[in-house]
């Protein structure tokens, strides 16, 4: 049934992380809901902000480094997390 | 508060759910499945990144992303003011308000295929009211042959289709607020600029970001106008983004590119629109913050 939608183990590894992620920052919000606070970002941010920020821009620095370099994607990936770690904590 | 009433508001909300993963997040998880593989009819290999290199890379992709971002921020720079201009004109009550509401409502009206077809006709150099008018007036007006003549009709068709959005919301706006605010203006006799800037348009905000996320976003995927008026032509001067991408999806069948080039797409439009609401979003807070701060002291 689901053969037309042509899944592959990294694109299945790749929304698990997303799906993963998301529960995470829910069970996490009803744990210990957030509080709107100002990092380095122009804006105050709520937590699922900053999440969502970082997903965004973490498929950019994808994009960048597929399209214009020849850096493997292992690199990207790395800088995404912890670009993520940093937005997260002081963002 | 009894807890089970929330966990009903819960069951409320799963068709809705349903409805979203169906027409949203399955496809696009679709997407993004087809954007790793070559696709031949029944088999598909895995391909990585190749399509997304190939399409970042590809130049005529890239001259459609730079004439896109043009098309929405020239109508955007023109309909938004236009808009409110025309909001502020229209007027308040009786039968007049009603019979100017139906008029610029009718465009909105107009299927995207039909908008096209009417512009393509009324632009003909033959039998075209405007397309005649102008050559008899010494210009040499086509479409077909000339860039600038392309891009200036289709502007001003995605004007005539549109701006009467961005008008309604400003109206409707406008309509809401309250009859004191222009009394205490006419005490502080306020001119009629400072009653706008101070009054008329903070109270806009709102229904200013519903126009412009809507107009960008709109315009952003503008499909079927362009294609009935121009064909994308002359040359490709008017070949926007998701023209180029029905070519390569539908046309010549490369699921595995378009898919690529739809991921960039959508994540383009999700990160300018989100800029956009956060943005506006957040002068309207610091406002209120200096509001507060000013009535403490």
């Amino acid at each position: 049934m689901m053969e037309w939608m042509v899944w592959t183990l990294p694109t299945a590894l790749f929304f698990t992380a997303i799906a993963s992620g998301l529960l995470g920052m829910t069970i996490w919000e009803v744990v210990s809901p957030t509080i709107e606070r100002k990092g380095f970002l122009p804006i105050s941010t709520t937590r699922g902000d900053r999440f969502f920020i970082g997903l965004l821009t973490s498929a950019y620095i994808h994009l960048v480094v597929v399209g214009f370099t020849d850096i493997s994607l292992w690199v990207a990936l790395g800088v995404s997390i912890a670009w993520m770690a940093v937005l997260m904590r002081w963002g | 508060m009894d807890k089970r009433e929330y966990q009903w508001a819960w069951l409320m909300v799963l068709p809705v759910l349903v409805l979203v993963a169906f027409s949203a997040v399955i496809p696009l998880m679709t997407v993004v499945n087809y954007s790793l593989q070559d696709i031949l009819g029944r088999s598909s290999f895995f391909v990585g990144s190749e399509w997304f290199k190939e399409t970042l890379n590809n130049p005529r992709l890239q001259s459609a992303l730079l004439r896109q971002f043009a098309f929405s921020f020239t109508i955007l720079a023109i309909q938004i003011p236009l808009g409110i201009g025309i909001a502020l004109l229209m007027p308040k009550r009786g039968w007049q308000a009603s019979a100017v509401l139906i008029l610029i409502t009718m465009p909105l009206l107009v299927p995207w295929n039909v908008v096209g077809s009417i512009w393509q006709i009324f632009t003909r150099g033959d039998i075209g009211l405007a397309g005649f008018t102008i050559r008899e007036l010494g210009y040499d007006y086509n479409i077909t042959a000339n860039a600038v003549d392309a891009w200036v009709t289709i502007i001003i068709m995605d004007i005539w289709h549109w701006t009467p959005l961005v008008a309604l919301l400003c109206y409707s706006g406008l309509r809401s607020i309250p009859e004191a605010y222009f009394q205490a203006a006419r005490i502080d006799r306020a001119s009629k600029w400072a009653t706008f800037r101070y009054i008329q348009l903070p109270k806009l905000t709102n229904v200013l970001v519903i126009a412009v996320l809507l107009r960008f976003m709109h315009s952003f995927m503008i499909y079927a106008e362009p294609f009935v008026l121009t064909g994308g032509g002359p040359g490709s001067s008017t070949t926007f983004l998701s023209q180029s991408l029905a070519t390569m999806a539908i046309a010549q069948q490369d699921l595995g590119p378009s898919a690529a080039f739809s991921i960039i797409y959508f994540l383009i439009i999700l990160a300018v629109s989100y800029v956009f609401y956060v943005t506006i979003m957040n002068m309207q807070k610091e406002k209120a913050a200096q509001q507060g701060a000013g009535g403490a002291e």
